[in-house]
């Protein structure tokens, strides 16, 4: 069966039960078939895993949104609201489908769809626990930039194709974003590539003797604003700025179609979040508990991360954004590169102890060049008081005036 | 070689999340800036002035509740100063302070409104919004116990207040005064020194001091253009000329120096209500004026300074029981007068942000 | 506190650089007939012992055998205020001019009284309907005015 499946216990477990099936009476299952089998169960376990856990995030993020704003999130549907995805669900689905006017008819129906699939394909390639994935890809980490990237064709789709000046304005806001955020992106990823020695995201959990998070602050900051960017996510979340232009290029659409842009929306976030946990914090690794449910763990507090900045702060401006990117996080990670290629020819096969040093000098240039950059735009920043009246106070005497 | 571009005209419709009510602006935009745009508003129109003339003169102060329904004893209290002035009637002190506390209580839940939505368009996902509601709550339940409704509440009378408040009203603003001040700097704390809201507000929206007196603009945003000028020091009504407070001005006059005029005025009407609840005597609370007031015939204009800038009513009055005109000077109407010198120029996140920061209310420019 | 400047003084400033253009007065107002209107208000602007920068609302009434339109306006230097009142006669096309070229603040008003009252403004740059639609019959303001078709 080759090197895809053989080094994977669970999937190959599946392949060899199937192959050794046998029915009362008919002959054993044919390879190709048993082959497609396994391969099709495990999918489809880990698609709907997928979809199940991203439908009870949207509960928690209600809830959790709920306690940030000093209310209660929804708690009505079920023991503490929890049946609410469902309710959710069956409201989208039971919409009307509005179709405008002055639609283009294929590329609306499509838009949904390839906004979708890359957003759930980012789960082939990552590790869950330890020997638990769907294919260990030795070009991992260059499948999973080039599968989001398609993500923007699908929000210009959907802006060009509505008919709506307000739709084409988030597209166009989206298309320029997007497209800037990928360079810092993939750059910040560099450094943990060079650190490795490979794309294969198998090959990253294993090459950690100290998480990454540690020796590379500035590739994980960039990493992590980027990525938020990428997502369209508080505070760059002028695509959809619901305060501005409505709902920006998903206003049109009604129905299961707008759930499946919410959808995908929210696997996004979990997509992000198990690349973080898996190329900084070290994926399944951890002391006690199994591997896959540190790898939970892990997902859960980047995830809550993105959460609380999205409750806590408001958004960016576009010009404003394309500054950060193209002004700020371009060059810190040019810095961040350039200084892992030197570490990395220096110490080509580091032991913990200068996994250490590595660490202690990255972590000097970053605060340093952070610190440089923040007082680029220093008087920008500055908080002003008001002034007061000089007419001063007249309750001098009762005048007793009307 | 230079790229042709068209400009693009889109409305910014009468239903949109941040419009603060039913209103319209045609804009033209070239890419993401605005060259022209042109307020439409009249969705709420109700015929407020029509109305009042149909009805006895303390009837219309349910007319004037609805007008500014965020502010509504503002509005009551424009109006019956104005049938005071008019009729020369002269309320009893108690009923004067219970008016002032009941203003500047209003004055710090419209505040509230307005930052609160101010940020709520730049994005803060609700959290600064529903903390300065979390206050206005409080305020309200203030006002329950006072005159028995939350919003629009008729409590002032032509000659006084309707009744005087309850023991346990004193209990609660006490308390509330006590706690209010940390809230304040709790949103300062959060908000004022926010990168992201001082890049998103400063230099944004200029208004200079001469376009803004030229313009007719009043309240918060004429005071954050730097011109000295609140209508409770320069002309004092009531008992303000009792009462010591500071009048917070702005230098620049762009969003962010209306934000901070909006919380700090919040601040100096705590002292004001502190104040008056220490200077308040007992006594009667509606001076003896027939139930259907008859004024001599004549006409008046009196203002106060409401929370959105200058509210004025003009009254003529026949000698009958309705009177024969009565015109609003809306503040929210005049200060839509400048929003051209305010926007054009800036981009479409701006736009959003300014208009926030004028802080208008639809029922008031529609009446 | 403000003060409001009586009628006798406003007139006697007012009369003395513009003849002929106060026609009565009494203890707040004064009276100014339609076609001196504009001079008036240019003039209490631009005087610097009056310098009423600032207009504070202009008001419509309607009396049926004329239409009066009081202009409230106030000093912000000085702190005072006045108040100058004009009739205008006809009731099928009554017209006066406008005065958005002293104060821009007048801009919005006297649309409003075009729209409710009816009465023209002349050199308004953008005379038109501002509470109502476009199309609809009649000034509602008006004493005479009926119901609108259902």
């Amino acid at each position: 069966m080759g090197p895809i499946t053989s080094a994977n216990s669970f999937y190959s477990n599946l392949y060899t039960a199937f192959v050794d099936f046998h029915i009362v009476g008919v002959s054993p299952i044919p390879e190709w078939l048993a082959y497609f089998l396994a391969g099709f169960i495990v999918i489809f376990t880990v698609i709907n895993a997928v979809v199940i856990i991203t439908t009870l995030g949207t509960w928690v993020e209600r809830r959790v949104l709920g306690r940030f704003h000093a209310r209660l999130g929804p708690n009505r549907w079920g023991p503490w609201g929890l049946f609410t995805p469902i309710a959710d669900a069956i409201k989208l689905l039971t919409k009307e489908d509005t179709r405008p006017d002055g639609i283009d008819p294929w590329v609306f129906n499509m838009a949904p769809i390839i906004f979708i699939v890359p957003a759930i394909m980012v789960f082939a390639v990552i590790p869950f626990g330890e020997n638990t994935y769907v294919a260990n890809l030795n070009i991992g980490l260059l499948f999973i930039i080039a599968v989001t990237t398609v993500g923007t064709i699908a929000i210009f789709m959907a802006g060009w194709a509505s008919g709506n000046r307000f739709s084409l304005f988030g597209a166009m806001r989206a298309v320029a974003m997007l497209i800037s955020y990928e360079v810092p992106m993939v750059l910040s990823v560099v450094g943990v590539v060079l650190m490795t020695g490979s794309l294969s995201l198998v090959d990253i959990v294993e090459a950690q003797d100290v998480p990454f998070i540690v020796v590379q602050p500035l590739g994980f900051l960039i990493f992590f604003a980027a990525a938020s960017a990428e997502m369209s996510r508080s505070p760059f979340d002028i695509v959809e700025a619901e305060s501005e232009i409505v709902a920006g290029y998903h206003t049109e659409y009604s129905g299961m179609k707008w759930g499946t842009f919410q959808l995908a929306e929210f696997i996004a976030p979990f997509g992000v979040s198990a690349i973080l946990a898996t190329l900084f914090l070290k994926g399944w690794d951890g002391p006690l508990l199994p591997s896959h449910l540190w790898f939970f763990l892990k997902v859960c507090f980047f995830w809550f991360l993105m959460l609380w900045i999205r409750a806590t702060i408001p958004r960016l401006r576009i010009d404003q954004i394309m500054a950060f990117a193209w002004k700020v996080l371009f060059p810190l990670s040019i810095v961040n590169v350039f200084l892992t290629a030197i570490e990395v020819l220096v110490w080509p096969n580091p032991t913990t102890t200068e996994w250490w040093t590595m660490a202690a000098i990255n972590w000097a240039v970053a605060i340093l060049s952070i610190v440089i950059f923040s007082r680029i735009g220093k008087d920008k920043m500055s908080t002003r008081r008001p002034i007061f009246s000089s007419r001063g106070s007249n309750s001098s005497a009762l005048k007793g005036a009307n | 070689m230079p790229i042709r571009t068209e400009p693009v005209t889109v409305n910014i419709g009468p239903q949109h999340p941040s419009t603060h009510g039913v209103f319209r602006l045609r804009v033209t935009f070239d890419g993401e800036v605005v060259q022209d745009l042109e307020p439409v508003f009249g969705y709420l129109h109700r015929g407020s002035e029509k109305l009042a003339e149909e009805r006895t003169y303390s009837q219309v102060v349910t007319l004037t509740d609805r007008l500014d329904y965020v502010a509504s004893m503002s509005n009551n209290l424009a109006y019956v100063r104005s049938v005071e002035k008019l009729a020369g009637v002269r309320p009893p002190d108690r009923a004067m302070y219970l008016r002032v506390i009941s203003a500047e209580l209003q004055r710090i839940a419209s505040h509230l409104v307005a930052t609160g939505f101010l940020l709520q368009d730049l994005g803060a996902f609700g959290t600064p919004l529903m903390y300065c509601f979390r206050e206005r709550e409080r305020i309200l339940d203030l006002f329950e116990m006072l005159c028995g409704a939350r919003v629009t509440f008729s409590y002032m009378r032509v000659g006084g207040v309707f009744q005087d408040a309850p023991g346990e009203f004193w209990i609660a603003l006490d308390k509330f005064l006590g706690d209010m001040p940390h809230y304040i700097d709790e949103y300062e704390q959060l908000l004022s020194g926010n990168e992201i809201l001082l890049t998103r507000t400063k230099d944004v929206g200029v208004l200079t001091s001469e376009t803004a007196m030229d313009c007719s603009i009043t309240g918060p945003v004429l005071r954050a253009s730097g011109v000295d000028w609140d209508l409770r020091k320069v002309d004092p009504y009531e008992i303000y000329d009792r009462i010591d407070f500071d009048v917070p001005l702005g230098t620049v006059g762009d969003n962010y120096d209306r934000y901070l005029m909006r919380i700090e005025e919040m601040r100096q009407s705590l002292r004001i209500v502190s104040e008056c609840v220490k200077q308040i005597s007992s006594g009667p609370v509606k001076a003896d004026v027939p139930w259907l007031v008859r004024p001599p015939v004549g006409d008046a204009y009196d203002h106060v300074e409401g929370p959105k800038g200058e509210l004025g009513f003009y009254l003529v009055s026949d000698g009958g029981i309705a009177p024969y005109r009565c015109k609003i000077r809306s503040p929210s109407l005049i200060n839509l007068t400048a929003v051209k010198d305010m926007l054009v120029g800036g981009k479409l996140s701006d736009m959003i942000v300014t208009m926030g920061s004028i802080d208008i209310n639809m029922g008031e420019v529609d009446r | 506190m403000t003060v409001s400047l009586t009628g006798e003084d406003v007139q006697a400033r007012v009369v003395g650089a513009i003849q002929g253009s106060i026609e009565s007065w009494n203890g707040s107002d004064v009276w100014v007939p339609s076609g001196f209107l504009h001079e008036v208000c240019k003039f209490a602007k631009e005087d610097p012992e009056l310098g009423m920068d600032f207009l504070v609302a202009i008001s419509a009434v309607d009396y049926i055998e004329y239409f009066e339109l009081v202009y409230h306006m106030q000093s912000i230097v000085h702190n005072h205020k006045m108040i100058v009142k004009t009739k205008c006669w006809g009731r099928e096309n009554p017209t006066i001019a406008s005065v958005v070229d002293v104060w821009r603040g007048a801009d919005l008003q006297e649309r409003e009284i075009y729209d409710l009252m009816g009465i023209t403004f002349t050199d308004h740059p953008n005379l038109k309907r501002i509470l109502l639609w476009e199309g609809f019959p009649g000034h509602p303001h008006r004493k005479d005015y009926l119901e609108p078709p259902r």
